[in-house]
């Protein structure tokens, strides 16, 4: 279970962005949360993903409460979760290749030896061509770049997998083709997924349940 | 992008859509002036009597960029200046742009500029960080309106919008088309080109190999090129798969048609590339609905070569 308990984070403790906010995710569940831009729930994303402490509340994962955020967090829980951002530019290093930017979580866990092939297996599975590896951010298309991010989350194999509009600067085919590979990744390991997004269509279509906002945070 | 022929009309508006990175930007900025100093264009690009392929820097920024062109910009936060407020940057728009001359009538002119897009008036005094993504947006349109340009460049002016601000922002540029205004909008967003468009041009790998009229696009009979089918066909409220492969590179295209390696339809004769005929480059346009008869759509229309 990946559970958040009245958890209320801001970056300043006198106007929190998110108040008293409960939400659950069983594992090999899909749970879209729906808000529109502005309501905080990048946020609580950031919170899901061990990205950003909050300022009260807890966050209980596969059944341990998470006692670190960022650097601080133990690295199996850490590693227990992957992220993907809205805007994989600023979410990728420019000078880092492709294949360096999708093997970097398997080089900062030790498992240098076998990067070479688990980055050839992700790359066939988001469906970037071997050419496309050797390229830096600058070199390819947002579609693109998205894929190696998503292929990048993928490396540890998490148990979880937070999305933060991922689509959001995507055309509809990149969306899809993004969308299948999640689910394909699911359905083969059993991940839980928390996708963050405003696009009601969307999530509605891609999550087993989505739960608007209001329903999970106090405003 | 190469070869991409088209028209808008004063009250019409044209969507010019694609996969990011088909080249649909490129052609923004060529018909502004702006690419970058190796960039080479051809043909022409009539606004009245002026072309801009060929028009010299100093006819572009005298007399076409935001005087007869205005453009509504990406990332409209992006696109302002982050240290001044908004009255600040349509101040000097409107001194720049338009003949009013004195502190306060331009600030007079500038405060019309921002009720015209329905910028409220009490955060003009506010900066870019200030503003939510829609009044940036409507900050941005404002700027773009001021020299009353008659051709309005919207380069994906709502990537990364909720969808109740896409609609808004669609809306408001829509009200300008009906106002008299051209608008090309550049865009990814089908949802948001169904909204707002009159006709349609889809782009893919540097050529436009659909161009029709928006209902009949989104409606009946539907997109004809198969790669017009399944950019729609990936929507979420269709059928939700994307098209196969990746768009391939622009500075290596496969001789014949681009889409050919990625299509269904593909046979021999694409190895030709398909002229563009009546509204679509396709050697075997898509005759009817997928939906409605699927092996009926796999039989290939009978195309004049």
């Amino acid at each position: 279970m990946l559970e958040l308990r009245a958890v209320t984070a801001g970056y300043d403790r006198r106007a929190p962005v998110v108040r008293d906010a409960n939400l659950t995710v069983a594992p090999g569940e899909a749970v879209g949360l729906l808000g529109p831009s502005g309501c905080g729930k990048s946020t609580l994303a950031r919170v899901a993903a061990l990205l950003h402490r909050p300022d009260a509340g807890e966050i209980v994962l596969d059944g341990t409460p998470v006692r670190g955020f960022r650097h601080r967090a133990p690295r199996e829980q850490r590693t227990a979760i992957g992220v993907v951002f809205q805007q994989p530019r600023l979410a990728a290093d420019p000078r880092l290749r492709l294949a360096d930017l999708i093997a970097e979580p398997l080089r900062a866990t030790g498992r240098r030896a076998s990067a070479a092939d688990r980055v050839a297996g992700l790359a066939d599975t988001v469906g970037l061509t071997p050419d496309l590896l050797g390229r830096r951010p600058h070199e390819v298309s947002d579609g693109q770049l998205q894929r190696a991010c998503l292929a990048r989350a993928l490396a540890l194999h998490p148990r979880w997998l937070v999305c933060d509009e991922m689509t959001a600067m995507l055309d509809a085919s990149t969306t899809a083709a993004l969308v299948r590979v999640v689910e394909d990744y699911r359905a083969s390991t059993g991940a839980g997924l928390l996708s963050v997004g405003h696009d009601r269509t969307l999530l509605n279509r891609w999550c087993d349940r989505t739960v608007p906002w209001e329903a999970v945070a106090a405003s | 992008m190469s070869g991409a022929s088209f028209d808008v009309a004063p009250g019409e508006c044209l969507a010019l859509i694609g996969e990011s990175g088909c080249g649909k930007s490129v052609l923004a900025s060529a018909l502004l002036g702006l690419l970058p100093a190796n960039a080479r264009t051809a043909g022409h690009a009539h606004l009245g009597g002026l072309d801009l392929l060929t028009a010299g820097e100093r006819t572009l920024a005298r007399t076409v960029r935001g005087r007869r062109v205005g453009l509504v910009p990406q990332s409209p936060a992006a696109h302002l200046t982050p240290v001044r407020t908004i009255r600040s940057h349509l101040e000097e728009t409107v001194a720049h742009l338009t003949g009013v001359r004195g502190r306060a009538a331009r600030r007079a002119a500038a405060e019309q500029a921002a009720h015209r897009t329905e910028f409220p008036l009490d955060h003009l005094d506010r900066h870019p960080h200030e503003l939510s993504g829609g009044l940036a947006q409507r900050a941005a349109t404002a700027l773009a309106l001021v020299g009353d340009a008659p051709l309005l460049l919207a380069d994906e002016p709502t990537t990364g919008l909720d969808r109740d601000l896409v609609d808004r922002t669609v809306d408001e540029l829509r009200r300008h088309v009906d106002d008299g205004h051209a608008l090309l909008m550049i865009t990814h967003d089908l949802t948001a080109a169904e909204r707002i468009a009159d006709r349609v041009a889809v782009m893919y790998a540097g050529r436009i190999v659909e161009l029709t009229d928006a209902a009949r696009f989104f409606g009946t009979p539907g997109p004809r090129h198969p790669y017009s089918r399944g950019l729609l066909e990936a929507l979420p409220e269709r059928s939700f798969t994307p098209v196969p492969g990746l768009p391939p590179e622009l500075g290596s295209l496969p001789e014949g048609c681009a889409f050919a390696p990625r299509c269904d339809r593909a046979t021999d004769a694409c190895a030709a590339l398909p002229p563009f005929e009546h509204t679509v480059a396709c050697h075997h346009p898509v005759t009817a609905t997928p939906a409605d008869t699927p092996t009926a759509a796999r039989t290939p229309e009978d195309t004049r070569a």
